[in-house]
């Protein structure tokens, strides 16, 4: 058995590493975890990963989570070209800076975005009061602004003129509230710039075939009583 | 000039930053920047990091932010000891795992105590005690799968010697300590690996990067610690209306 992947594409990590891996021609078996039917809170699954999160990797006998760490572990495992992830002090600390800032601000401003417009009322059935959707909208204006500002600036890409693990991680996180039906990159030609770059770096048909589940996310049926209840208390933390 | 470090010894991340360049003998400038007097939020900073955050490294003409990502940097230019940030794969990418989840998991649930005890009645805020309770069970949770899925049975979190991820993690548990969490009661383990890193990087060191941290509630109690002046409120009310 050589490597495999256990992801479900609604989740913007487990697009990251999906695209990066098939980009760079790694070949690897797709496991399927079902994160709204519960697959990733089974018995089977915590064999794999303890924590019930995705995406884990399962390389052999060695088991890896977080996405960061797949990603670099397949960089370094892969020899994949050195723009994703620079040998360049410089150029690889801006990447490192982006992959360590995101985690408390896009990442979470993304998710709770697609929760609290999406998952919770659609698909789960419960409220979000407006004050708390506008919180989170006001805080994810916030982090876009920033991402722009300090990360982007005026180059191309976060660590200059080439893609890096840093724009991967990026794109996948803002296409969670594109998903959800804002238009974050209304009005922001800049980053709506470095999106089609992205894009175009990655190929368009797998950056589509990527985000094919999130772009269907408003669609999703009302879920299951039972399975509501063993994922509500996963996710009530994000209404709180 | 040389090597600049923008740090506050109240920060968790900072301590990693200035426990890791001193122990690996960095040469550097500390530049010290009071969070509590609203430093970090002056305009002279700002020009350093627009993020108004610290730690901050300024290297000649390049400017880092982000703590992970100033360890990581200053580990390569200075070559410092391979078990910090070994090449090998296996272990490098455990220390990213401990470092992603860490991220995710610890920062959000971990910094919230200091803010609670200390720092919203400094501003006569207030935290819904509902949001006090949830924290702390969900702290008692993290510290749960930090014993069992990244300590487990190994003598650091990443390796069989001491990593970043060690650091990362002493810092934020030190701050719960710090302010009355007694998390290595009953903890065995998680005790004994405290001791393992603190031995590792010497008592001198722990002491003079974890005094100001372990005398915060007695600052607190004497009405020493200095009171942050208004400009600073909304970005500190930001963070309080964050707490999970």
């Amino acid at each position: 058995m050589g490597l495999e992947l256990y992801l479900d594409l609604l989740s913007q990590p487990c697009r990251a590493v999906y695209i990066f891996a098939k980009k760079n021609r790694i070949p690897f078996e797709l496991r399927t975890v079902e994160l709204l039917n519960a697959q990733h809170l089974s018995d089977a699954f915590a064999q794999v990963n303890p924590l019930k999160k995705l995406p884990a990797l399962k390389d052999e006998d060695f088991i890896l989570t977080e996405s960061v760490a797949i990603l670099l572990y397949l960089t370094h495992k892969y020899k994949v070209p050195d723009h994703w992830y620079p040998q360049e002090l410089q150029a690889r600390a801006r990447v490192d800076e982006y992959l360590a800032w995101q985690h408390m601000t896009l990442r979470r401003n993304c998710l709770r975005i697609l929760w609290h417009k999406v998952m919770f009322p659609v698909f789960l059935g419960e409220s979000v009061s407006p004050e708390m959707l506008a919180a989170t909208m006001a805080e994810l204006d916030q982090s876009l602004q920033l991402f722009e500002d300090k990360f982007l600036q005026n180059k191309a890409f976060i660590a200059g003129a080439h893609i890096s693990l840093a724009d991967l991680v990026a794109i996948t996180e803002l296409m969670h509230p594109v998903g959800a039906g804002c238009q974050i990159f209304e009005g922001r030609p800049a980053l709506a710039a470095w999106r089609q770059r992205v894009e175009a770096a990655v190929g368009e048909a797998l950056f589509w075939e990527a985000h094919e589940v999130i772009m269907k996310a408003k669609d999703c049926p009302p879920i299951d009583p039972t399975i509501k209840q063993k994922l509500l208390c996963r996710v009530l933390a994000m209404i709180q | 000039m040389g090597l600049e470090l923008y740090l506050d010894l109240l920060s968790q991340p900072c301590r990693a930053v200035y426990i890791f360049a001193k122990k690996n003998r960095i040469p550097f400038e500390l530049r010290i920047l009071e969070l509590l007097k609203g430093q970090h939020i002056s305009k002279e900073f700002s020009q350093i990091n627009s993020l108004q955050k610290l730690p901050t490294l300024k290297d000649g003409d390049f400017i880092l932010t982000e703590s992970v990502a100033i360890l990581i940097y200053l580990s390569s230019k200075y070559q410092t000891e391979a078990h910090w940030y070994p090449s090998e794969l296996h272990v490098r990418s455990r220390i990213h795992e401990y470092l992603g989840w860490h991220a995710d998991c610890i920062r959000s649930i971990f910094g919230a105590p200091l803010w609670i005890r200390v720092l919203v009645p400094l501003i006569g805020a207030q935290v819904p005690e509902e949001k006090v309770e949830r924290n702390k069970a969900a702290i008692n949770g993290a510290l749960q799968k930090l014993e069992d899925k990244f300590l487990g049975c190994r003598a650091f979190l990443a390796s069989q010697e001491v990593t970043l991820a060690d650091l990362m993690a002493l810092e934020e548990l030190i701050q719960l300590f710090a302010v009355g969490y007694d998390l290595f009661e009953g903890r065995p383990r998680l005790a004994a690996w405290r001791k393992r890193v603190e031995t590792f990087l010497g008592a001198e060191l722990c002491q003079e990067a974890h005094g100001p941290i372990l005398n915060i509630l007695e600052q607190a109690a004497n009405k020493t610690l200095p009171v942050p002046p208004p400009e600073v409120h909304p970005t500190m009310l930001n963070r309080i209306s964050r707490i999970p």
